[in-house]
């Protein structure tokens, strides 16, 4: 694993305590998991999407990752209706570990309440936060 | 391995824990009249001699093949078990093994086990075949849970009235407490599932059927598949008699989504009803959410091959609550007797041997009908058929006993519509000779 210094967290996405990330783009918000977390759980070899138009709550369980060694949840960074999900990593699941910000992202979701963005945490305070997880 | 029981202070503090004051408020849900309310009251120890004079007298009370002619089945079976399988079970490297924590040491078991689940696969006609789970009915019980789990939002399930009863009270118990409903098929009047009212049940997340089912008839497995798939429910096809796919078209190839049942035929004993072997198949789209242990086979670092339980993380010591199961034990010896049963039998000799029971019960079938009983129900069977029986023959039945002939369960109790009505087995154990017998009692 790697130092949080060495790991990767973008200026123009918002993050969440349980390690997902959102970004706007055109109303919609789109999710992932951070590179602090893809590098938690290390090699990724499933993937289980929610289907389009499932509707779960801020904080909400929306999927599992299958690592080598571990499963865990997905949690929605936002509420609201999947409209679309990423097929891709029906076939290629290493997309969340090689590219957790681009063509591995999760699902994308029409949020219910768009103030929500608001409340998940910039770049330096989700660095904090790992800083704080870490010894 | 050392054996340490629960304290007095361990058993105050899980009550605590669970909201029981006492240990039988803990028992409050197994029924009164079930539960012992004094001590054991043993009598004193026997010397050797004595204790087996009393128990060759206790096995006097029961009827035991071959001694007795059993015409019985209803889901468990009198098969005959090759020398070579009771020869093999009783080596200590298989009659010790237990499923395996430490899994990849025992290169032996899960060998063994990848055959099994290998062999389970070809018979069913699946993809992937777990290492077994404890019996037919916890199978099929487990196989409903797993639909409920792809199917998240659907809360019914619909199960065929002629599955095994015991089966189905099986089930009623993993679901009473619930929030999910068993639904109930009604059969038709030539002895198989009336799939019509399918369509009319909402939220439905998996359809049920037997076949052979417990009236003995073969079901159209392909047409309640199809009936299932049409409200996106997932089809589960059981069995309590898998030798019948030695003949009959497989599970698989008639649209199951899961296969699952009871394995006892496969060289195991019936040993008064237990233990049973519960066979699990599906196909890989639900591999992620099928319970139980997985083995797979691989390469090491060097490229040799070797074999690892696979998808642990779908069970309980990684998942945690959030496990596909609370079973990640498996039947590791009646798996591997079923392994050694159908490796020795092989694919021809399953396929004759399945030939060979049915024959056998359509000549009694014929026996009968030419004595001028009827046969219940018109759809086809395979070792198992339904007779309507005139009133007198229950007194008939008591004094068949009495000369060891056991003509069929009366099924009055599990259908009370089918009074006087009896399910006969026949299976390769009994000859020409027995079955002659049998009629020549039955209508003398």
């Amino acid at each position: 694993m790697k130092e949080i210094t060495e790991l990767n967290f973008p200026e123009d996405i918002r993050y969440s305590k349980d390690h997902e990330w959102g970004k706007s783009i055109d109303g919609k918000v789109r999710m992932g998991i951070s590179d602090y977390a893809q590098d938690q759980l290390g090699e990724i070899v499933f993937v289980e999407l929610p289907e389009v138009g499932d509707i779960f709550q801020k904080g909400e369980e929306c999927g599992t990752l299958e690592s080598v060694k571990a499963v865990s949840e997905l949690y929605m960074p936002v509420g609201g209706a999947v409209i679309s999900v990423n097929s891709q990593l029906e076939d290629s699941p290493d997309l969340v570990n090689s590219e957790p910000y681009g063509s591995g992202w999760i699902i994308d979701v029409a949020p219910s309440d768009a103030s929500e963005m608001d409340e998940l945490m910039d770049r330096d305070r989700y660095m904090e936060e790992l800083k704080g997880i870490e010894p | 391995m050392r054996y340490f029981p629960h304290t007095s202070e361990d058993i105050a503090a899980m009550l605590k824990v669970v909201g029981a004051d006492t240990l039988n408020d803990l028992f409050s849900t197994i029924p009164e009249d079930c539960r012992r309310k004094e001590g054991l009251s043993l009598p004193e120890a026997m010397t050797e001699w004595d204790l087996n004079r009393h128990m060759r007298e206790l096995s006097r009370d029961m009827a035991v093949c071959p001694d007795y002619k059993i015409y019985l089945g209803a889901g468990s079976y009198e098969h005959y078990i090759p020398a070579s399988v009771s020869y093999l079970l009783e080596r200590s490297e298989f009659s010790t093994a237990y499923t395996p924590y430490q899994p990849e040491i025992s290169q032996g078991t899960l060998q063994a086990m990848y055959e099994y689940q290998t062999l389970v696969t070809r018979l069913l006609g699946l993809d992937v075949a777990n290492a077994s789970m404890y019996d037919g009915a916890s199978a099929l019980a487990e196989a409903f849970k797993m639909s409920f789990n792809i199917k998240r939002k659907k809360k019914r399930v619909a199960i065929s009235g002629l599955v095994n009863p015991l089966y189905r009270r099986v089930v009623e118990t993993y679901f009473a407490p619930t929030e999910y409903r068993v639904v109930a098929l009604p059969y038709c009047k030539n002895g198989t599932t009336d799939l019509s009212a399918i369509g009319e049940i909402e939220e439905l997340a998996a359809v049920a059927v037997q076949s052979p089912n417990f009236f003995g008839c073969i079901e159209d497995l392909q047409s309640a598949a199809e009936a299932a798939h049409k409200k996106d429910a997932l089809f589960i096809a059981c069995f309590t008699e898998p030798l019948a796919y030695g003949l009959l078209k497989d599970p698989g190839c008639q649209g199951a989504d899961i296969a699952c049942g009871e394995g006892q035929s496969f060289g195991i004993p019936q040993s008064f009803g237990g233990p049973g072997l519960g066979m699990f198949a599906v196909k890989t789209d639900y591999v992620r959410k099928m319970p139980g242990r997985l083995v797979g086979r691989t390469r090491d670092v060097d490229g040799k091959e070797g074999f690892v339980l696979t998808l642990a993380t779908r069970e309980q010591h990684i998942r945690r609550e959030k496990a596909t199961s609370n079973i990640c034990s498996n039947q590791g010896l009646c798996a591997l007797t079923a392994a050694m049963y159908l490796a020795a039998t092989g694919g021809v000799g399953i396929r004759d041997l399945a030939g060979l029971n049915r024959d056998k019960t359509e000549y009694l079938k014929e026996r009968l009908g030419e004595a001028g009983l009827k046969v219940a129900f018109e759809a086809p069977t395979f070792n198992e058929f339904v007779v309507a029986f005139p009133e007198s023959f229950a007194a008939k039945h008591e004094e068949l006993i009495e000369k060891k002939i056991v003509a069929g369960l009366p099924l009055v109790s599990y259908y009370p519509e089918l009074a006087h009505h009896y399910l006969l087995c026949v299976t390769e154990t009994k000859t020409r000779d027995d079955l002659d017998a049998l009629v020549a009692e039955i209508t003398s």
